[in-house]
């Protein structure tokens, strides 16, 4: 047997040349692993591109040339859809919305600019105050997408950190940090949420005139203090079960400051579950946000989400004529989202798994 | 006849990223009573060539084909996976490296071992109970009473190794199979279960299938020892003349570099060098070859058919195109 | 990487003395006069290490080899004793003041795929310690991280591949150069090699103490297989239920043990060889070792000793044996202790 072992003589070498060829080799991250292993997983990918272009679809909805959502055209009862083959577009545009935020007044601009007065027919037909369900639902997705990224940053940002300090500190400043999740768990919030939207809608044009919170931030905010508990539990967890690792002991030998051990160690080892735990949160906060909607609790007519949508589409159920289009399209959109990001998150805890890294 | 004959097993995992032979063509035979050790290191086929024995490779993604597996007569790959539970357990009974995870946490001793005996030999609870007592003495536990109350994280690590043991003896089977039995145990604990398990043998006949790294341990245990390395076969062979007169090159390096008591402490330990071949990515010819010595040309391509070295009056058969030579230099030198 | 200057002095770089762990394990006693139950994992151990020598620390699980390591390294906090390093206490540091001490002690993990952070590149991973300790500019950080690939038989090629891209034996080398980055004095290496295969084994005990010579290193070698510690320590101390029960140089110890616990964990190793292990005399020790939480009385091997019965008047289950020097006269340089009644 050699009893010597190959070295690669240094001395006499390029070292830049050597950075270079090192370059080129370029490993493969456990992410760029589990982002080939996604894309094998046929149904995951897809529903990660249907989401891509649902998100690309509501961001760009003032640019697009569908009807105002809120333009009403009474008639004694909802027209029905107009298939496309029928009556592609006509020119009843009318630019009537809410009030809108500087960019997408200027989207809306724009688009009037480039299409004028020309807008889609009724392909999913109207509402009883004759309001076009599609621009609707578009429209109305883009609540749903905000109430998304909300909880989403609020879990990345607070729950996160909150856990993973919590985990790695351990000890009493972990019981307490723990006990006061519990508390904030304990709290019903849906009266909590009633609660203080009442006190909104009392006191609504004094908050309005000198804070500036209307409640459609008491909502949002409602929403954020909610939906960082669970996430910091789980990635507490995490960090509890990482943190006696050898790599974190071995950082510590080092003499690694918590802190980085906290973000250069513990979070990006704890995101894959982060991500995961996100894509299977954000469906229940999208139906939190239609339940507070629903109730009357959270938007507010003339603005539109998709759980004023269903209360629309409540309200057209009755005995005597059934306007089917009222409830199927909203609650395919919704239906579908919810599947997509549901098996979305699926595929993401498969690819993320590293106990299945390498095999499919 | 021999009491379990295996022809030609290959298992191999098809997973996207390509197929993986786990076991390539690996032929061997257990004669009834006898201790084979199978000696390998991580990820060269000998854990899983004994998984496809019990019948419990992963399907999908593993793929087990062999000619035949005949145990007693039957071929194992006939038989229905009903049929085939019943054989494990009761026929081939098998052990782990480790007792901690293979014992249920919530049941107690006493009742994981009655199930074994409710299960493959429908007796009743009490009759159940009085054997398993007698079994946990069988494998030196004070107390087998008491012990059968016990549950499994009230035990030490050698104590939960002998409950494995009473627990696939309790059928009387034909044919243990000890994957790494020791492994996860001290040294002194160790002593204790082989010494535990070579008494057994002789007691109640039972053949075994001992897989280890350490070829210390088959040394003091095995009648016949084989050798794989990459999912193959490389070299089989009595213990006797395996351990003084190895031939196939990685034989010889696997030997050499167990550190000892004997021999000079100062000089370097002698080594393999380069790392454990890529079983999806395996090369041509012979999987040793690149960290062989003695490797040559014609080592890199073909098949690396197992062969008795001619002259040799011991039953060996090596699969290294230079046995014949290496074996007639060495035995020379002796 | 440049050679420590050894100094000429004869203080030992490492120097133990009555080192106790003890955890609390719940308590017993009533609902009000309860006290802490505690598990005493290391109790009043001492030794010497000397600046380019290895120490072997050998036990079974649970002898307090491990805590041992991790107390040295500021990983547990000392229940007693003290630990100094050049002479300056470690114990009473807080985290702020151990930084410097880290460039001079580094440890080597058992499990070389949990020691290494996944996520990190080899790169990241040898050029950490380098950032936490140095003001050297990331690129001169790679550079050196190149050189510890290479110091260590990797191909400095491979800087940003990936932990899971390399074999067991390929990642305790990267485990190897992040402990050399800081290029220390004293690396404890907790059973370094216990994970690898056989014939990778070799590979890292050979480099290991290749490594020795060239960077003039002490190593404190925890280990449970005897006849590896052979072949890298100088010395070895055998610890049994927290305490060392027998310390001296290797030939001492391996071919005149005096402890009877030492002399079973020789005789317990399975030897590759059918003639020696048909015809060799095994000492096979009854039982298991007892609880560190409630250790026997005396000796604490009395329990599985076999010589025990054969000491007069019960001193083996009454007295606990100090750990007393043996046959100094032959060997003054090199103390051979035991801690046993046995004469």
């Amino acid at each position: 047997m050699r009893a010597n072992n190959e070295r690669w003589d240094l001395a006499g070498r390029d070292m830049e040349a050597l950075l270079a060829e090192a370059a080129a080799l370029q490993g493969e991250s456990l992410w760029q692993d589990a982002r080939r292993r996604l894309r094998r997983n046929r149904t995951a990918w897809w529903s990660l591109l249907f989401l891509l272009a649902f998100g690309l679809l509501s961001l760009c909805a003032p640019l697009l040339p569908i009807p105002s959502p809120v333009a009403l055209d009474l008639q004694t009862e909802p027209m029905p859809p107009i298939a496309p083959w029928t009556e592609f577009g006509n020119h009843n545009y009318t630019r009537e919305y809410w009030e809108l935020s500087a960019i997408d007044s200027a989207a809306v601009d724009l688009r009037a600019a480039i299409f004028d007065d020309w807008q889609t027919g009724s392909w999913m037909g109207r509402d009883s105050k004759g309001r076009d369900i599609l621009s609707r639902i578009v429209w109305g997705s883009r609540t749903s997408i905000i109430v998304a990224l909300i909880a989403t940053l609020c879990s990345l940002a607070i729950g996160v950190t909150y856990g993973a300090f919590s985990g790695l500190s351990g000890g009493r400043i972990d019981n307490l940090m723990m006990r006061i999740v519990d508390v904030l768990y304990s709290v019903p919030f849906i009266f909590v949420v009633i609660f203080l939207i009442t006190i909104v809608n009392e006191y609504r044009t004094e908050l309005e005139d000198n804070w500036g919170i209307g409640r459609e931030t008491v909502f949002y905010l409602v929403i954020g203090a909610i939906y960082w508990l669970t996430m910091a539990r789980v990635v507490r967890g995490q960090v509890l079960s990482l943190k006696n690792s050898e790599f974190i002991e071995a950082a510590r030998v080092l003499g690694a400051s918590t802190r980085r051990i906290l973000f250069v160690h513990l979070v990006p080892n704890v995101l894959s579950i982060v991500i995961v735990y996100l894509t299977l949160t954000i469906p229940a906060v999208m139906l939190f946000e239609a339940f507070l909607s629903f109730l009357g609790l959270g938007i507010e007519p003339p603005k539109v989400s998709w759980g004023l949508l269903a209360v629309d589409g409540t309200e057209a159920i009755n005995p005597l004529r059934i306007f089917w289009w009222l409830v199927v399209f909203p609650a395919a959109a919704m239906g579908s989202v919810l599947l997509a990001l549901n098996i979305l998150g699926d595929g993401l805890r498969d690819a993320l798994d590293p106990k299945l890294r390498g095999k499919d | 006849m021999a009491l379990l004959d295996v022809q030609n097993l290959s298992v191999r995992f098809d997973t996207q990223d390509g197929s993986v032979r786990a076991v390539d063509g690996v032929s061997f035979q257990l004669e009834e009573g006898e201790t084979l050790g199978l000696v390998g290191e991580s990820g060269s086929g000998k854990s899983v060539t004994n998984l496809a024995l019990m019948g419990l490779v992963p399907a999908p993604p593993g793929v087990v084909q062999a000619d035949h597996i005949n145990f007693a007569g039957r071929d194992l790959l006939t038989l229905t996976a009903e049929e085939l539970r019943q054989l494990r357990g009761n026929e081939i009974s098998m052990i782990f490296q480790d007792p901690m995870t293979s014992l249920n946490p919530l049941l107690t001793v006493g009742r994981q071992l009655s199930e074994v005996l409710e299960i493959h030999q429908g007796l009743s609870r009490r009759e159940a109970d009085r054997l398993c007592a007698a079994g946990l003495a069988d494998v030196g536990i004070p107390e087998p009473e008491t012990r059968l109350a016990a549950y499994p994280h009230e035990l030490s690590g050698g104590m939960r190794q002998r409950v494995m043991i009473a627990m696939a003896l309790l059928c009387k089977p034909r044919v243990l199979i000890a994957d790494e039995p020791t492994t996860a145990l001290d040294v002194t604990i160790q002593a204790q279960i082989l010494e535990l398990m070579t008494d057994l043998r002789e007691r109640h006949g039972t053949a075994i299938i001992l897989i280890t790294h350490d070829l210390g341990v088959v040394a003091g245990c095995a009648d016949r020892v084989h050798v794989m390395y990459a999912g193959r076969l490389v070299e089989t062979a009595p213990t006797a003349p395996l351990f003084s007169l190895p031939v196939h090159p990685y034989t010889r390096g696997l030997l050499a570099s167990v550190p000892t008591l004997t021999g000079d402490p100062t000089s370097a330990l002698s080594s393999i060098e380069g790392q454990p071949p890529d079983l999806a990515n395996l090369p041509a010819g012979c999987a040793f070859a690149p960290r062989c010595d003695y490797a040559e040309t014609r080592c890199r391509s073909g098949p690396m058919p197992l062969e008795a070295i001619p002259g040799e009056s011991a039953p060996r058969t090596v699969a290294c195109l230079l046995a014949t030579e290496i074996a007639a230099a060495s035995g020379g030198a002796r | 990487m440049s050679t420590p200057v050894t100094k000429a002095t004869d203080q030992p770089l490492l120097a133990v003395r009555d080192l106790s762990k003890h955890f609390e394990v719940g308590r017993s006693g009533g609902l009000f006069s309860s006290r802490p139950r505690l598990l005493r994992a290391v109790e009043g151990v001492s030794f010497d290490l000397h600046r380019g020598q290895t120490m072997g620390l050998v036990g079974e699980s649970g002898c307090g080899k491990s805590t041992t390591a991790r107390c040295i390294v500021g990983l547990q906090r000392a229940s007693s004793g003290s630990i100094r390093l050049d002479g300056e206490e470690l114990t009473t540091l807080s985290a702020r003041q151990w930084l410097p001490h880290r460039r001079r002690v580094q440890m080597i993990f058992q499990d070389p795929y949990a020691s290494l952070d996944p996520r990190q590149t080899v790169g990241s991973i040898l050029a950490e310690p380098l950032a936490i300790h140095s003001t050297e500019r990331p690129k001169a950080r790679r550079l050196r991280a190149m050189a510890l690939l290479d110091a260590v038989g990797l191909n400095p090629r491979h800087l940003n591949r990936y932990p899971h891209e390399f074999s067991g034996g390929q990642r305790q080398r990267i485990g190897i150069a992040r402990a050399l980055a800081l290029e220390p004095e004293l690396i404890i290496c907790d059973e370094p090699v216990s994970a690898l295969d056989v014939s990778i084994q070799a590979q890292v005990i050979n480099l290991l103490k290749e490594l020795q010579q060239r960077f003039n290193l002490a190593y404190l070698f925890i280990a449970h297989d005897l006849a590896v510690v052979r072949h890298i320590c100088e010395r070895v101390a055998v610890m049994y239920l927290g305490r060392i029960v027998e310390e001296a140089d290797r030939d001492t110890l391996f071919t005149n043990p005096a402890h009877p616990y030492t002399r079973a964990l020789l005789s317990a190793i399975p030897v590759p060889d059918p003639a020696a292990e048909a015809t060799r005399n095994r000492i096979l020790l009854p039982g298991d070792v007892p609880s560190p939480v409630d250790p026997p009385n005396g000796c604490p091997f009395h329990p599985r000793c076999m010589h025990a019965p054969e000491i007069p008047a019960d001193a083996c289950t009454r007295d606990r044996p100090q750990l007393l020097p043996r046959d100094t006269a032959s060997r003054p340089d090199s103390p051979h202790h035991c801690a046993c009644h046995l004469p």
